[in-house]
């Protein structure tokens, strides 16, 4: 309670005076980009740019020059002990001295890291392959049950029918609460002796599981308390779709003889795509870089439950390899980013949003 | 024009006739008595699944001292107590923390708010030369894992002295949400008709004055989205937290401090369920409040056109 009252004044303080920063950097930034576009390039766009600046500014400070720090970083062999000191570090890894010619050069000094994240464990035993393969294998297997169960509860939920209202406040529960919590929660509930997975299974006479030391269980696990979380997302976006399909659809096909089934698949499923394609690889993206789920409830515990973004965070803060790390995430958004593009080529989505 | 959204209503231009939004789903001939009795029952078995972790840590908050450690499934223990809240927000941080929270998280908002609102009347009204790839590289900024970022910002933050601050947060949390935020707006600035403003500047209103007096006020209930989705973005965020706040203990926010309790899991557990409770129900409170409203912005912009 005291510290509560010593930290008031402070944080108040502080809080304002971040505010007040930004907005003397903001109006620099504007007085700037006035005489340099206005006054200088007489652009017929100022205002556009003047509008931007603000937010390309902090992008550029917070994203921009990260990513090209740390591409840089990716070059060299920075790790803890040589923090402090910038000259302990060089920018290829191989001093002038040793170094091999030819392709060798390449691999074995330029882009070392980025040779080590295929041929070397990535974390103390386990290699690149295996985890990226289970994180392909948690990412569809979380896709998959996320689009099912939200269509599922969206389809039950889309009639008239009494004590709707409830059942979508209860059913929208696990994306309401923070991550955190629920994630924290789930942990507790897959405790050995007191978690009620375990609880009801002794009940029911068989052997508990051990959900935290057996690295299947503890992936199993995972997936069932990243599905609980990620249902409710597909759910109220295809519940909206649905919702905006005119009935008369329906009765058409209804007069016709379609049957449920026929229904769903000829004019529920056309008429939402729209939306669920882009919900999908929304989905994908965020299960593929879902770090909390597996963070907290394997707490870096088991390296056979990591996936490649939390094998990142420990070979960057647990065995603080600084460069290599910088390679390995590299790799990881190149991944990430192949698959969208060609996404993109498949479907020319991005096109008509950014009309 | 087509919206998926319940609040569609609302949207300038997107009015939908007041009775089709009734009439869905085969509501002429209804379903059987059987099959709605299967229906609720299915249902309701959802219900339980997705209320019944969250009841657990409800039981677990109330449990006395003693007895953290059970194997009863019961929800409301024989000898519920509020033993856990009176120590946690006696003996432990737990205001401090709420309290640290709740200035970054304000911080944040307004700060991203303020940028966004801007950057998407440009991308919403003015056809320029990088305009497309800037949209491209807002959604590119999307698919960067956090710990992606982490590594650099770490080292830079470190060498730059802002570790065990609240500034670095402020700005890294309202720089992290714009993107998302720009594209929500500008979803939104598009459904307001061009008219309204072209009049206004016939009457020899500046660009800036038919913004503030025209875009914003017509843009309320979507600003009011973006600033709950800044506020919490923020208020969850745990990872950027922990790495720039470190050690710094008076300054944590409630993600670090109910994690610290659980750490020590088998002495903590109730007093870790008693934060959870407190600071779960406010935001749930506004999500459902606001869910709505969020669904109609997500949706606006993949399926306009």
């Amino acid at each position: 309670m005291d510290r509560l009252l010593a930290q008031l004044l402070p944080s108040l303080t502080e809080t304002l005076g971040t505010i007040v920063f930004i907005i003397v950097a903001t109006a620099l930034i504007e007085l700037i980009v006035y005489l340099v576009i206005g006054r200088i390039f007489k652009s017929r766009h100022l205002l556009v740019w003047m509008l931007i600046a603000p937010a390309a500014v902090g992008l550029a400070i917070l994203i921009v020059y990260p990513l090209l720090w740390e591409l840089r970083l990716s070059l060299t062999n920075m790790s803890l002990r040589r923090f402090g000191d910038k000259a302990q570090y060089f920018w290829v890894v191989c001093a002038a001295g040793e170094a091999p010619k030819g392709l060798a050069w390449l691999t074995e000094c330029l882009f070392k890291n980025y040779a080590d994240v295929f041929r070397m464990p990535v974390l103390k035993q386990v290699m690149f392959l295996p985890v990226f393969l289970r994180t392909v294998a948690w990412t569809g297997v979380n896709v998959f049950f996320h689009v099912a169960g939200g269509m599922g509860l969206a389809l039950l939920l889309n009639r008239p029918m009494r004590g709707r209202g409830v059942y979508r406040a209860l059913l929208i529960l696990p994306w309401a609460i923070p991550q955190v919590i629920a994630v924290l929660a789930w942990r507790g509930e897959f405790h050995y002796e007191y978690g009620y997975f375990n609880i009801i299974l002794t009940q029911l006479g068989l052997a508990p599981v051990e959900w935290m030391s057996n690295p299947l269980a503890n992936f199993t696990a995972m997936v069932a308390t990243n599905v609980w979380l990620g249902v409710p997302f597909m759910m109220v976006i295809l519940l909206g779709a649905m919702q905006s399909i005119s009935g008369e659809y329906y009765e058409a096909a209804e007069i016709d003889g379609a049957g449920g089934y026929q229904q769903w698949r000829h004019i529920t499923l056309p008429l939402i795509q729209p939306v669920l394609t882009p919900a999908i690889v929304l989905g994908t993206i965020w299960t593929f870089n879902n770090f909390n789920v597996p963070f907290f409830i394997n707490q870096n515990e088991l390296e056979s439950s990591d996936i490649l973004v939390t094998a990142l965070y420990r070979a960057a803060f647990e065995y603080n390899r600084y460069g290599f790390a910088a390679a390995f995430a590299f790799v990881i958004f190149i991944l990430l980013l192949a698959y969208v593009l060609i996404y993109i080529a498949l479907t020319g989505t991005l096109k008509e949003s950014t009309r | 024009m087509t919206s998926l959204s319940p609040s569609a209503a609302a949207m300038p231009g997107q009015a939908l006739p007041k009775e089709r939004t009734n009439t869905f789903f085969r509501s002429r001939r209804g379903d059987s008595p059987f099959k709605r009795l299967l229906i609720h029952l299915t249902l309701i078995m959802c219900c339980v699944a997705t209320v019944y972790p969250l009841l657990r840590v409800l039981s677990v908050s109330l449990r006395p001292g003693d007895r953290l450690l059970s194997t009863s499934l019961r929800i409301i223990p024989p000898d519920a107590s509020l033993e856990n809240y009176r120590r946690l927000l006696t003996e432990k941080d737990f205001l401090l923390w709420v309290w640290n929270s709740l200035m970054i998280t304000t911080g944040t908002a307004i700060v991203g708010v303020a940028l966004a609102s801007t950057s998407a009347y440009a991308f919403s009204r003015w056809r320029f030369p990088g305009r497309n790839p800037g949209l491209v590289f807002l959604l590119t900024t999307q698919m960067i894992p956090a710990a992606m970022l982490m590594v650099p910002l770490y080292i830079l933050i470190v060498r730059n002295g802002l570790i065990g601050s609240y500034r670095g947060l402020i700005v890294a949390y309202s720089v992290s949400a714009v993107a998302f935020s720009i594209w929500i707006l500008k979803g939104y600035y598009d459904t307001i008709p061009r008219e309204l403003e072209e009049a206004a500047l016939i009457d020899g209103a500046g660009r800036m004055e038919t913004f503030r007096k025209i875009i914003l006020p017509l843009s309320t209930p979507s600003l009011a989205i973006v600033f709950l989705f800044n506020f919490t973005q923020a208020w969850n965020e745990y990872l950027f937290a922990r790495i720039i706040l470190g050690n710094a203990k008076e300054i944590w926010t409630w993600p670090l401090g109910l994690q610290s309790l659980q750490q020590q899991f088998l002495t903590e557990w109730g007093m870790f369920a008693a934060g959870a409770i407190l600071v779960t129900i406010p935001v749930v409170i506004l999500f459902l409040y606001s869910s709505k409203y969020l669904i109609s912005g997500l949706t606006l912009g993949s399926v306009k056109g």
